[in-house]
């Protein structure tokens, strides 16, 4: 059965991005006396891009907590917290800075649960603002998510909307496996509807209850169809699904019905309902911001290939970042797949 | 329990308790250290030197049973038993310590089975004890990382509300070993400067033993390793890291601040590895052996027994006895270690995650398919 997204009950808010996650972080804390937020500006100042805003007045400097400015310090301390039973949330200021951070991540973080046979979690939670688009400078638009969704032991999610940031956040945090949160910082403002009540904390709730299991956290499991179609399957993920929208509409106004999947997790991968829209559409482009090169549109164009292979009507094709570093905020546009160069690959896919 | 005074100085020569000629040393610096000592009686001193003659005796075994093909790997601590039984037997039950990967003198004080640490060299679990109920963390192999996780590991100790309460078996600390070529890594000054700002109950004790594989501490500081944590604003003290007594006291005044509230310590113990970095090493390649035999007459056991001797605590008897101790632990790691089988290889696949994950139960599914596909040919592979 393939999840559908749902429109938020009437309860719903309309929240940015940046509030549905403070909120769920709100929640979180409020629910479970053991979480606490870790990272460089997070206090009074509320993150440079305010996302914990006002959460230091509210829960006090021990649990919202200004940390020296040191990105391998912040997560090394976070483990030793959560070897200690507490779960923590670190903030990395912006994507290009989570490399001092890398050793940590990759060969502590990832490792502890399997190097100790079970014995150790270690369930810590690292937000990333990640993506370009804000016209910044260098090391702050870029898309490492696959560079640790290729260390197995981490799961590496993206939501697609404010609804899924405030669920998925709190899902993120009730996890027992550490999570990288990879949040699209270009769309930090963009509203949307958010239900207050959902999520493992806001539904009152806490990481003592929450369930080993993984269907518990659905969310973090399970691609979403953000809107159906017929003719080609367009897979997105953060930043990229409002663009995948997009061109959805834009295709719709001409005749081409295209169904968009907002995958929300990278790793794992939830293949399939990628796989299921395949067989429905015959067609697939993935789009992300990342360098295509060995990116994840790659992973899915081999797995939708392997398992759809007589179902195909075309090859599936990649739309992302090029083979470059992130470029000069002047023609970032022209690296991101925008919705020129996505329509661009969908008309091919349905040339063929 | 009042926080004690974190120790003023910047005298480079190591504290030290007892000469290598096995005299003990009096002098102003030591006595506050030396008060240190009073709780402990001859069965102490006594259990020092078995410790220490114990430790030596695992270890001569593990090197032998990597050259004999048994171990892939193993990193010998030969010389470092002073800093690790001293340092170790100053922890409270309830402390926690964060080992870097030779640190088998203190697994062995906090009542690791030795030959369960050969599990990890033996290359069939990648840790090999529980180490929440041994108070005793996995090895980590990558330089300096973990020296982040004991400070992390403490601000959790903090927040819990078991520094400072005066109950003696509730106040916690927590302590990482680490050796002079980790303090070149980022993690470890990191680990100082959040252990300073945090006031985090942590003792980071380095065991400087000279040399990091083949790079001396030369190549590693311009200045003495324990002056790096004056820096951070962490008390900071270098000790005799082979005079166990100058190790047990310096660590026990170290652990009762870090638990009384009174914040970090730094202490670099001054020792020598007198084997090779592991058994792939070949330290003639890079020191001489009048180095080594420098160091020799520093043997850490040697000056402990001549102390014992000296003081009418020890006799030809009690060696005796103990080297029929020694032989049965040597006879117990070799059986334990040629005993230990083959997992199975579809345990690759356990404790990847603590939630089930798609990824890895497609490939185990794969692999049980892939397997059974020999055996349906009329056997396993």
């Amino acid at each position: 059965m393939t999840a559908q997204t749902t429109t938020p009950a009437s309860t719903a808010t309309q929240l940015p991005f940046a509030k549905a996650i403070n909120a769920g972080l709100d929640a979180a804390l409020a629910g479970d006396p053991k979480v606490l937020l870790m990272g460089e500006d997070i206090g009074p100042l509320g993150g440079v891009f305010r996302v914990t805003d006002g959460l230091q007045a509210t829960y006090g400097e021990d649990r919202v907590v200004d940390t020296p400015l040191a990105e391998s310090g912040i997560i090394g301390t976070a483990i030793g917290l959560a070897l200690r039973g507490y779960r923590p949330v670190c903030e990395i200021q912006f994507d290009g800075f989570i490399f001092p951070g890398f050793d940590q991540i990759t060969t502590q973080l990832a490792k502890m649960h399997y190097r100790s046979s079970g014995r150790l979690t270690v369930p810590v939670v690292i937000r990333v603002p990640y993506g370009g688009g804000i016209g910044a400078v260098e090391h702050h638009s870029e898309s490492p998510e696959v560079l640790f969704a290729h260390t197995p032991g981490l799961r590496v999610v993206s939501p697609g909307s404010p609804q899924d940031a405030f669920v998925m956040i709190q899902e993120a945090i009730a996890s027992p496996d550490p999570v990288l949160f990879f949040e699209p910082k270009g769309r930090y403002w963009e509203k949307g509807a958010v239900d207050l009540s959902t999520g493992p904390y806001a539904s009152g709730g806490t990481s003592a209850q929450a369930p080993a299991e993984a269907d518990a956290f659905d969310t973090l499991n399970k691609a979403v169809v953000a809107r159906p179609g017929t003719d080609l399957t367009l897979v997105a993920y953060g930043a990229t699904v409002a663009t995948a929208l997009k061109v959805a509409a834009s295709a719709a106004s001409e005749g081409t019905s295209i169904e968009v999947i907002d995958l929300r997790s990278i790793s794992p991968l939830d293949t399939t309902t990628v796989v299921e829209s395949v067989r429905r559409t015959h067609r697939c482009v993935v789009v992300h911001e990342a360098p295509t090169f060995l990116g994840s549109g790659a992973e899915i164009a081999a797995r939708v290939t392997e398992q759809c292979f007589y179902e195909l009507e075309a090859p599936v094709l990649r739309v992302g970042g090029f083979h470059t570093p992130y470029p000069v905020a002047k023609i970032e546009h022209e690296y991101l797949p925008g919705l020129d160069r996505v329509l661009d690959a969908v008309d091919r896919a349905l040339a063929f | 329990m009042q926080s004690t005074q974190a120790p003023e100085t910047t005298d480079d020569t190591p504290m030290q308790i007892v000469a290598p000629d096995g005299r003990r040393v009096t002098s102003e610096r030591n006595a506050p250290y030396r008060a240190r000592l009073a709780g402990l009686d001859d069965d102490d001193l006594r259990g020092f030197y078995r410790d220490m003659m114990l430790v030596r005796r695992f270890d001569t075994e593990a090197t032998a049973l990597q050259r004999q093909g048994e171990l892939a790997l193993y990193a010998p601590l030969l010389g470092q038993e002073a800093a690790q039984i001293g340092s170790g037997r100053a922890l409270s039950p309830q402390d926690m310590a964060f080992p870097s990967y030779r640190e088998h003198g203190v697994a062995y004080t906090r009542g690791v089975e030795l030959p369960h640490l050969l599990q990890l060299f033996r290359g069939v679990d990648h840790g090999g004890w529980d180490s929440e109920a041994h108070r005793f963390h996995l090895y980590t192999l990558v330089i300096g990382s973990h020296t982040l996780h004991a400070t992390g590991y403490a601000m959790g100790v903090q927040r819990d509300g078991l520094v400072g309460t005066g109950d003696t078996t509730q106040d916690t600390a927590v302590i990482a070993y680490f050796g002079d070529g980790a303090t070149s890594q980022g993690d470890v000054s990191e680990a100082l400067g959040f252990a300073a700002v945090n006031n985090a109950p942590v003792v980071l004790f380095c065991q400087n033993n000279q040399w990091a594989i083949s790079v001396p501490t030369s190549k590693q500081s311009r200045v003495p390793l324990y002056r790096r944590g004056h820096g951070f604003g962490v008390p900071s003290v270098r000790v005799d890291g082979n005079d166990v007594l100058a190790c047990y006291a310096a660590t026990t005044e170290a652990l009762e601040r870090a638990r009384t509230g009174g914040g970090p310590t730094f202490i670099e113990a001054v020792t020598y590895r007198m084997g090779a970095h592991t058994t792939s090493d070949d330290p003639t390649r890079y020191r001489t052996s009048a180095e080594e035999d420098y160091w020799r007459d520093r043997d850490p056991i040697d000056r402990l027994r001549i102390l014992l001797r000296t003081e009418g605590l020890w006799d030809d008897e009690a060696e005796a006895a103990l080297a029929v101790e020694a032989d049965a632990l040597g006879e117990r790691v070799r059986t334990y270690v040629r005993g230990l089988g083959r997992p199975a290889a579809s345990s690759m696949f356990d404790h990847v995650y603590a939630t089930e994950n798609s990824l890895v139960t497609e490939d185990r599914t794969w692999f049980a398919d892939y397997e059974a596909s020999f055996t349906d040919q009329g056997g396993a592979r």
